[in-house]
């Protein structure tokens, strides 16, 4: 009997990472801008991301939806009311979407043909902030009757985005929500990073972010 | 349950590895996981006992290394550890930094197993 130590030196999600690689040499040559928008449940993702489909569309550009529940295809039903072309992904369990899912979902997707391309994850602030799904830009979202500490509580998630929005500001009043402390709390986790204020309601906020789109379709695709 | 997941690719990853060893056993499998890779550890045991069964990882010792978060501050001119992941600015002088050295790592460093073969002189 031998033992021995053998040095491996491996990411353990190194599968994923390469898939997740080669999703984004795709995404750049078919020049199409890919977002991961993650969130706890509730947060109003999908009710974010229909107004953003809309108001894209509605400016002639082309986009499409991913969208990761762990039943029911009701979000992809909701989204699709938009025009846009929307795949509801069912994980069955799973608490995030990872590279292969994307991959498996966008067969038969010309991604060439597209300007945008929207993933909608599963509701969760932990598991999603592993799994690269080959995106340029995350976005984590937080409504305001989540609690102005959500940044502190899940700082990885925070951390690893590109983009933050804070989401259903039009009942920030009501819910009591301390708007400086939300924006220092996610300044202290992902220092310098781009906050929108938005409504999807109202619409309040969302002439920003569709300016920042644009801004960074233009710059990175 | 992302834990169980992250099992899963460690009896992959491991399993693929012991190729060169033909009916090895696993002792022990060390990882390096950074404070902000979101890995419970209490849950990454308790999955590792129920994913390794019937593999050759059944009944190995899992030992996690917790790397803390490194930044490099700019005005410093120096990489410097956090002691936390609550607030991303150089302990010493107070400036944010986004310029991360350290803390997402989510690797395994290495195995040590038990074989049949002879030592080599």
């Amino acid at each position: 009997m031998t033992t021995r130590i053998v040095e491996l030196r491996r990411g353990i999600l190194k599968k994923n990472d390469e898939l997740a690689a080669g999703l984004r040499d795709r995404y750049t040559t078919a020049g199409v801008l890919v977002l991961n928008l993650v969130s706890s449940p509730g947060s109003g993702k999908t009710e974010f991301l229909g107004r953003t489909l809309k108001e894209l569309k509605a400016s002639g550009e082309r986009v499409a939806a991913l969208v990761g529940d762990l039943e029911t295809d009701n979000d992809a039903r909701r989204l699709a009311s938009s025009g846009a072309p929307v795949r509801q992904i069912n994980t069955h369990g799973i608490c995030h979407l990872d590279a292969e899912m994307i991959s498996k979902h966008l067969e038969g997707w010309e991604l060439a043909d597209l300007d945008y391309l929207f993933i909608e994850n599963v509701g969760n602030l932990v598991c999603p902030s592993s799994y690269d799904l080959g995106e340029k830009i995350r976005v984590a979202l937080l409504s305001v009757t989540e609690g102005e500490d959500k940044p502190l509580k899940y700082p990885t998630m925070f951390n690893s985005a590109d983009a933050a929005v804070i989401t259903k500001m039009d009942i920030a009043e009501p819910c009591g929500f301390n708007r400086a402390e939300a924006l220092k709390n996610i300044n202290e986790i992902r220092p310098g990073i781009r906050i929108f204020e938005t409504s999807a309601k109202t619409g309040a906020g969302m002439d920003e972010w569709l300016a920042y789109l644009t801004e960074e379709r233009k710059r990175r695709a | 349950m992302h834990e169980l997941s992250i099992v899963a690719s460690i009896v992959d990853s491991v399993t693929e590895s012991l190729a060169p060893y033909p009916g090895a056993r696993v002792i022990e499998v060390r990882l390096k996981v950074g404070a902000l890779a979101s890995v419970v550890q209490e849950s990454l045991d308790f999955c590792y006992g129920i994913g390794t069964e019937g593999t050759a990882l059944e009944g190995s010792r899992l030992v996690v290394e917790i790397l803390p978060v490194v930044l490099h501050c700019e005005p410093c001119g120096r990489d410097v550890t956090l002691d936390g992941v609550q607030s991303f600015r150089c302990p010493v002088c107070g400036e944010p930094s986004m310029d991360m050295r350290q803390g997402r790592e989510l690797d395994i460093d290495s195995i040590e197993i038990e074989d049949e073969a002879e030592v080599k002189a």
